[in-house]
């Protein structure tokens, strides 16, 4: 997935602009023509075209100052902000009070953040500086508060520590960029000099690819699921030949590779990944160290669900898909072997197959180093992501045992939750509007920002809808924001989550989308599908609750005409909406 | 390393980065027989050609290219420099 830098900038020059294109604004105090051109080539080859906007050479504060700039008549969906460290040294050694350098750096960068952001709306991809330790204290300077090792450090934090409650602010890690560089160097002091780039060619590729993972993830491009093979890849060792007391793990063998590569994958099932295993095995066999091996760290417990046979990976990959229920290009698979890596590569396009290193050892520094989980948002639900899919799958399983589905929906014992959207959901809320891709009428993308605005504005009405059941409660699963237009409520978002389909939860939020039409003295409801490559499952949905069309993908329907669909979900606790 | 050797590899490089496979270079073609050769895209491909032989050119010498003869000598003389100096990477080199 790491492309030649001419690579990049031939893609790049073969970018039609399109209206549709992602329009992504490049502001920087050096040469940043061939940055823009890599990020660029990036998006073109994933299939992600930009429209990039370049402010000339040092053009950071006018362009972001003046209201009518080209930067915000461009209108930026992002904006990447890239300051370098060789222009911030030159400040640091005029600079007086050296102690206080980073509060006054870090300070001027937030305001010039805020006001990008207030202008344009864009999200800020903001560059750390390049750590650098310019040993005029040598390792000394770090016990130095006055020194420039110490302050770019406090500076990096500073700006970390200022963006965990700015919603608009992405940073991007330059130092893991660096650290990541298998050739070359990451500054080139020479190139520096007779052309200003502050990023070497070498780089470029790099850095441009961990734009592009942010504007993805921003643009609700993540991965949610990792299905991972057992022998050689979770233990050192076949376990079917020798026994669980003799696969590697812990002080076995090479056995602390495989502990360590547990760690991590729990470290990501803790952040909202979650785990599946697929593995050739007798299930028994499989399952056992889960249960008994003292030195394993993953547990039953933090699989979603475990499936060992003797059936190819790839049919074994697609039942997973289908239970629970997550786009395949969001999945990804890792197994050691390369013949079931090429086998599901090959009959399964969508899934990323990352290719191990022979080395058990360095499973992990691979995987990190291919950044594929990359995020735009982390709420309190993703730590409860894997029971949750967990509970799902047992309900699919549960589900089997009855021949009669609508009887079986009734048993569920289904109760939703319904009300205006509230401040603690205001970031669960953005990221329904980011991650949901199949139950999405018009795939509008929200950050929390928005979504606080939207719940603030008079001209809007927003519900959000919560389901719970037998097996567990499923936290907020559907989310309405309606338009109050002049003759009608417009559906500006309607979106659920796929986990909770065909169990009359679209009954529930249309009948009571249409009470509170009936409540704010609407007599009509318009709603829109704006098709994508991956919503084609709501294609009818308006025109199946009776809503008549009005145009190409147009829908209207009258509130009087309306009766309530049947549903197993009862309402409680619902509240007004004003 | 012949000279012939370093026209051929250098054409190939030529032709990968301005993506145009009727390039044929000689000792005389400069950015005004290449549209796209301008100083961003000069930079672009002194860093593949540093990188395919395996040298590093300093800013004189970079900024002294004006033409692809110029490269080749440049080419020559960090390829020996190299050579002299660190043989161990002749092997990469050659």
């Amino acid at each position: 997935m790491e492309y030649k830098l001419i690579t990049l900038l031939n893609a790049a020059k073969k970018v039609k602009g399109e209206k549709n294109n992602y329009r992504l604004a490049v502001l920087a105090d050096s040469a940043s023509q061939l940055l823009a051109g890599a990020v660029k080539g990036y998006g073109a080859l994933q299939g992600f075209p930009i429209e990039i906007f370049e402010a000339d050479y040092d053009q950071i504060e006018i362009q972001a100052s003046d209201e009518n700039s080209e930067l915000y008549r461009f209108k930026p969906q992002a904006v990447l902000l890239f300051m370098c460290t060789q222009r911030l040294y030159e400040e640091f050694c005029r600079f007086t009070d050296k102690h206080l350098f980073a509060e006054y750096t870090v300070n001027k960068i937030f305001k010039l953040q805020e006001i990008i952001n207030k202008r344009s709306n864009a999200v800020i991809i903001q560059f750390l500086f390049e750590e650098i330790n310019d040993c005029i204290f040598g390792n000394y300077g770090l016990k130095v508060q006055a020194s420039f090792a110490f302050q770019i450090k406090k500076i990096n934090y500073l700006i970390m520590e200022k963006s965990v409650n700015s919603s608009a602010c992405f940073p991007l890690d330059i130092n893991n960029v660096k650290s990541k560089m298998k050739e070359g160097i990451f500054f080139d002091p020479s190139l520096y000099c007779s052309s200003k780039m502050a990023i070497s060619p070498a780089a470029l590729p790099l850095t441009a690819k961990n734009v592009m993972d942010i504007v993805k993830a921003v643009n609700g491009h993540s991965k949610k699921c990792v299905i991972l093979d057992l022998d050689n890849t979770l233990w050192g060792g076949v376990i079917g030949d020798i026994g669980m007391e003799n696969i590697e793990l812990g002080e076995l063998g090479i056995g602390h590779a495989f502990t360590d590569f547990q760690m991590w994958l729990k470290q990501l099932k803790e952040r909202g990944i979650i785990l599946c295993i697929c593995s050739k095995n007798d299930e028994e066999t499989a399952k056992e160290p889960f249960i008994k091996h003292a030195d394993m760290v993953l547990r039953l417990e933090d699989i979603t669900m475990f499936v060992a046979n003797w059936e190819d990976k790839a049919s074994n990959i697609r039942h997973i898909q289908k239970t629970v229920n997550i786009g395949m290009d969001s999945m990804v698979f890792i197994d050691d072997n390369p013949f079931e890596r090429n086998l599901v590569r090959d009959l399964i396009p969508e899934i990323i197959v990352p290719d191990l290193p022979a080395d058990p050892a360095l499973y992990k520094c691979c995987l990190e180093s291919l950044n594929l989980f990359e995020t735009a948002s982390f709420s309190q639900n993703d730590r409860e992501r894997t029971r949750q899919y967990q509970t799902e799958v047992g309900r699919i399983q549960y589900m089997s045992d009855f021949s009669d589905y609508r009887e079986y929906i009734r048993k569920l014992d289904m109760k939703s939750k319904a009300g205006p959207f509230e401040k603690s959901m205001f970031s669960r809320i953005a990221q329904l509007t980011l991650r949901s891709n199949q139950f999405n009428m018009r795939t509008v993308r929200y950050s929390e920002a928005d979504i606080e605005r939207i719940a603030a504005d008079q001209r809007f009405l927003t519900l959000y809808f919560t389901l719970s059941d037998k097996f567990g409660d499923q936290g907020l699963v559907s989310i309405l924001i309606m338009e109050k237009r002049a003759d009608a409520l417009f559906i500006d978002t309607f979106l659920m989550s796929c986990r909770v389909l065909k169990r009359g939860m679209e009954e529930f939020v249309i009948n009571s989308m249409v009470e509170l039409a009936k409540t704010n003295q609407y007599d009509f409801i318009e709603g829109e599908y704006i098709p994508t490559s991956k919503n084609q499952m709501v294609k009818n949905l308006y025109a199946e609750f009776g809503f008549q069309a009005t145009g190409a993908n147009k829908y209207k329907l009258d509130v009087k005409k309306y009766s309530q669909r049947e549903t197993q979900i009862q309402g409680e606790d619902t509240y007004d909406s004003e | 390393m012949t000279q012939n050797e370093i026209y051929e590899r250098l054409n190939k490089i030529f032709r990968e980065t301005f993506d145009d496979d009727s390039i044929e270079v000689t000792a005389r073609t400069s950015a005004l027989d290449i549209d796209d050769w301008d100083s961003v895209n000069h930079i672009a491909l002194v860093a593949e050609i540093e990188q395919q032989f395996g040298i590093k050119l300093d800013v004189k010498t970079i900024a002294g290219l004006n033409n692809v003869g110029d490269i080749v000598k440049a080419v020559e003389n960090n390829v020996e420099r190299n050579s002299e100096s660190a043989p161990k990477n002749t092997n990469k080199i050659l």
